[in-house]
């Protein structure tokens, strides 16, 4: 008896979840447009339903019944397997986000910090792998610069989390923010939050890291040969991985659903929501690097940092314990 | 204009010239012309071609050391050539050297069945692209060019079209059908062959990838082709093709009268309007003798400098957005509209206005573009301001562009750059300055230069530009002459209307002018001018008739674009795009 009403609690949480996320994703792209018309001096969409919000469902539709179309000399499994790789893989991450104590639906996982980076590594394949299967030149250059760019930020973002778990004391996600309850972490492990910020810009490979598409240099880069729904997947997929960072930095560094008066789930959309928000204002205000100077960045400023930090976090608990 | 600028005044010029070259060659192969323009204009023998291009290059006193242009004139029907020597198809070479601020013009006469010279890439790299021109348009051949192929029509075009025996009119052809083993043929010839330049498929170390940039890519600026010899990301080599914009501007200034032919003009470099106009009219305006009202030439340079700023502020945004900046375009094309709209309420029209006119501008300025003018003046030179925190100091926006794309003044010389290009080097030449035109002596500016030469000083010498260019408007603003906006001369076209409802003999020479077109006296003249993109300068030839002999446009952007090779050999491909915004130009500029 007891067992069959949890699995329906934890169904209907997998339901709304995704209902929501999708929902959510797809407004974003909206949100998106608005928010960089507003920036940039113009409407944005603005006709369909109010404010435009119709215009999601007007793109929606759009995508669905474009032609379903793969390029004849293209490795037709890989590539259509390549977009459901990358929706599924952040759609997953979600699982262990502990939005608010009871709202979740894994979030008491006791690793869910490694399941949610082991997803998100999972994720650069969707990306090599649709570089790849394409055949196009401009594809694979995408998919190249997409595997060597997602896997050694992969590395500054696992690293960047060690001062977070050894502050807690724990990989359960839960547990992480219900000891953010005094001070948020983004005081102590600053570096940490900006590096996983960071790391998260190139994961979610958006301006202005968003060096596997380059439009400027390579057109579309890896989803060139892409169109339909197809694209529309690694499109949602780009948007929900947006919201996922922003979520992951809220319970990690941002002290997920805690906050005076609001409810928790408010706090919870709030703190994403500014992330989100600041997500798109970096892609209305920067360049994009060259894509050897976004390496050396990595490697000679965010990884000796985030080392830095772990050390610093290790010898300030060190001296606190013993004192 | 020209002749008064010239630091050695031209008369001189021509005969140290002249003894010069008598002395080193025989005086039996030289004749010299007396032009319009009054540029030294020396015929020689084609035999000696090559050596007195290289005399002029490399021995003489007076060395030239930039090709201005190089181009063709069919003669074959050509009435007027009194004194001239025999000559089915002329070849003829423009020299200046910017340091000394002198011309020379070198004029090759051929005879059909032997219709070759040697070729000038040994003397200026830049030679390569105008000699392809001239064997695609004219069917003229260079011996020794390395890779003599067609630049400007498809592979697969078997016809010379600026020859004057081919039609002018595609109606004139009969209708065209394309098969689907024709379809294919085409597409076949557009496949890049690397063996035909000179490439290798494979390194000793790796394999070359061979990436088609173009003619459809976001960031080509228009229907340019290049193909990049690539290791990695890194270029090897690359190859830019062009021509996929070609509309036969020239064949069209034989066919127009010298009137209609002023709205072609305005497509030219689309970003300049009426920039377009102004070396075309003042080309006429040479040849016909009509002096320009000052009315009339001050409101031209402030029409220009509108449009100069109109067209450098597309290039500041696009150079922005090429680098991966979304924004700044969008506030730079909304400035321009602030542009147009006084372009608009002047001329009637936003981009392509064509509203010079020989001898004049089509009509006066209206009530209130002062205040117009004046507010926008304000609005701008805060914007710049703003533009320069948010690119130009912008970090990655440095690291994306400088030390790249950068090329001396020497290589800048050899290739032909002109214009901001050139200043990027360190180098004040602009054409206002040091050859004044319509007035430009009359205002005060200065010339900005950079000195590395590279994509982010060029982008530092358009900015300042757009500066400068608001400190003429506000000149123009203030000391406006008062007058007629058009020249009362017999062939100022069309001419001003207030005596033609009166008398008999201005009604016809009205009905004449805008019917037929106005007659110009034969002759030659080259008038050129600082257009946004470098030097715009139009050859006309004249020949007695309501239409042009011969329109030949030199535009800057040709030459720019085939330096492109040059700077970006060991860059990435990112480099390749912050390059080609940086050189700014327009497809239909280099194509015409």
């Amino acid at each position: 008896m007891n067992h069959s009403n949890e699995i329906a609690i934890g169904f209907s949480n997998i339901v709304f979840g995704l209902a929501f996320l999708m929902v959510a994703a797809s407004l974003l792209t909206w949100v998106e447009r608005r928010l960089l018309g507003f920036w940039q001096d113009r409407y944005g969409p603005n006709r369909a339903g109010p404010f435009g919000v119709l215009q999601v469902v007007a793109d929606g539709i759009k995508l669905l019944f474009k032609q379903d179309w793969i390029p004849p000399f293209a490795d037709r499994t890989v590539f259509v397997i390549a977009p459901a790789i990358s929706m599924i893989t952040v759609m997953l991450a979600f699982a262990v986000i502990p939005v608010t104590p009871a709202i979740g639906i894994i979030g008491n996982l006791n690793v869910g910090l490694l399941y949610f980076l082991a997803m998100s590594s999972l994720g650069v394949y969707a990306v090599v792998l649709a570089g790849w299967s394409s055949n196009n030149k401009y594809a694979l250059l995408g998919g190249m610069r997409a595997a060597a760019q997602m896997v050694s930020y992969e590395v500054f973002m696992g690293l960047s989390l060690v001062g977070v778990v050894m502050l807690a004391g724990s990989y359960n996600l839960t547990a992480i923010v219900h000891s953010q309850q005094h001070l948020w972490y983004v005081v102590p492990q600053f570096i940490g939050f900006a590096v996983f910020f960071l790391g998260g810009l190139a994961e979610t490979h958006r301006l202005p890291f968003d060096l596997p598409e380059g439009e400027n240099e390579l057109g579309a880069g890896f989803h060139t040969e892409y169109s339909g729904m197809k694209f529309g997947m690694f499109f949602i997929g780009e948007y929900i991985g947006i919201i996922l960072i922003s979520a992951f930095t809220t319970v990690l560094f941002l002290g997920g659903w805690y906050g005076p008066i609001l409810p928790p789930f408010l706090w919870f959309a709030l703190k994403t929501g500014v992330l989100v928000a600041f997500f798109v204002l970096l892609r209305a205000a920067l360049p994009r690097p060259r894509y050897d100077q976004f390496m050396a960045f990595g490697w000679k400023l965010m990884l000796p940092l985030t080392l830095i930090n772990i050390i610093a976090t290790g010898a300030v608990m060190l001296f606190w314990s013993t004192s | 204009m020209l002749a008064e600028a010239n630091s050695i005044p031209v008369v001189e010029l021509e005969q140290t010239l002249l003894r010069e070259l008598i002395e080193q060659f025989r005086p039996n192969m030289i004749t010299v012309q007396k032009t319009a323009d009054q540029i030294p204009t020396f015929w020689v023998d084609q035999v000696i071609v090559h050596d007195v291009l290289k005399h002029l290059r490399r021995n003489a006193k007076l060395s030239f050391h930039v090709l201005y242009d190089l181009t063709a004139v069919d003669e074959r029907l050509r009435v007027h050539r009194e004194g001239l020597p025999p000559s089915d198809f002329t070849i003829v070479y423009h020299l200046v050297s910017f340091e000394r601020n002198d011309d020379v013009r070198i004029k090759v006469p051929l005879k059909e069945g032997a219709l070759e010279v040697p070729t000038a890439v040994d003397i200026w790299p830049n030679a390569n692209w105008y000699e392809r021109e001239v064997w695609d348009l004219f069917g003229l051949r260079f011996a020794g060019h390395p890779n003599l192929r067609r630049i400007l029509t498809p592979p697969t075009w078997t016809t010379h079209p600026l020859r004057k025996d081919h039609v002018a009119r595609a109606t004139e052809m009969g209708p065209y059908v394309l098969t689907e083993e024709q379809e294919l043929a085409e597409q076949e010839a557009l496949r890049f062959n690397p063996e035909d330049w000179g490439m290798k498929r494979h390194s000793e170390t790796a394999d070359f990838m061979f990436l088609n940039l173009g003619p459809n890519h976001p960031s080509v600026h228009g229907v340019f082709r290049i193909i990049l010899q690539l290791e990695g990301e890194e270029i090897v080599d690359a190859v830019p093709e062009i021509g996929f914009h070609h509309r036969a501007a020239e064949k069209m200034g034989e066919r127009q009268s010298w009137h209609t032919y002023i709205p072609y003009t305005d497509r030219i470099d689309y970003l300049g309007g009426v920039m377009n106009n102004f070396p075309y009219v003042m080309a006429v305006e040479r040849l016909a003798g009509i002096d320009v009202p000052f009315r009339a030439q001050m409101i031209r340079i402030m029409l220009a400098e509108l449009f100069r700023i109109a067209s450098h502020l597309v290039f500041y945004g696009t150079m922005s957005q090429d680098v991966g900046q979304l924004s700044p375009v969008f506030y730079m094309f909304s400035d321009r509209e602030r542009v147009f709209q006084i372009i608009e309420a002047i001329c009637g029209f936003r981009m392509h206005p064509a509203w010079f006119r020989i001898g004049g501008v089509a009509a006066d300025l209206p009530h209130g573009w002062d205040k117009m003018i004046s507010d926008y003046l304000e609005y701008q030179l805060k914007r710049l301001i703003e533009y320069d925190k948010l690119v130009m100091r912008n970090r990655i926006f440095k690291a994306r562009t400088i030390g790249v794309g950068a090329y001396t003044l020497q290589e800048a010389f050899e290739w032909g750059v002109t214009g901001p290009g050139l200043r990027a080097c360190g180098f004040a030449w602009d054409y206002r300055k040091q050859r004044p035109y319509s007035g430009y002596d009359q205002l005060e500016f200065d010339v900005p230069t950079g000195s590395h030469g590279d994509c982010y000083d060029r982008v530092v010498v358009h900015i300042e530009e757009i500066r400068q260019s608001l400190r003429i408007i506000r000149q123009c603003l203030k000391n406006m002459p008062s007058g007629p906006y058009k020249s009362d001369h017999r062939l100022a076209t069309p001419p001003l209307r207030e005596r033609t409802m009166h008398d008999i003999e201005t009604l016809i020479t009205h009905f004449l002018n805008v019917s037929w077109g106005p007659v110009l006296p034969p002759g030659e003249v080259t008038v050129s001018i600082e257009a946004t993109k470098g030097i715009n300068g139009y050859y006309l030839t004249a020949d007695g008739d309501t239409v042009s002999y011969r329109t030949r446009i030199r535009t800057p952007s040709f030459p720019h674009l085939q330096m492109i090779p040059l700077i970006s050999r060991g860059s990435y491909v990112a480099d390749l795009i912050a390059i080609i915004g940086s050189i700014d130009f327009v497809m239909a500029d280099v194509d015409r």
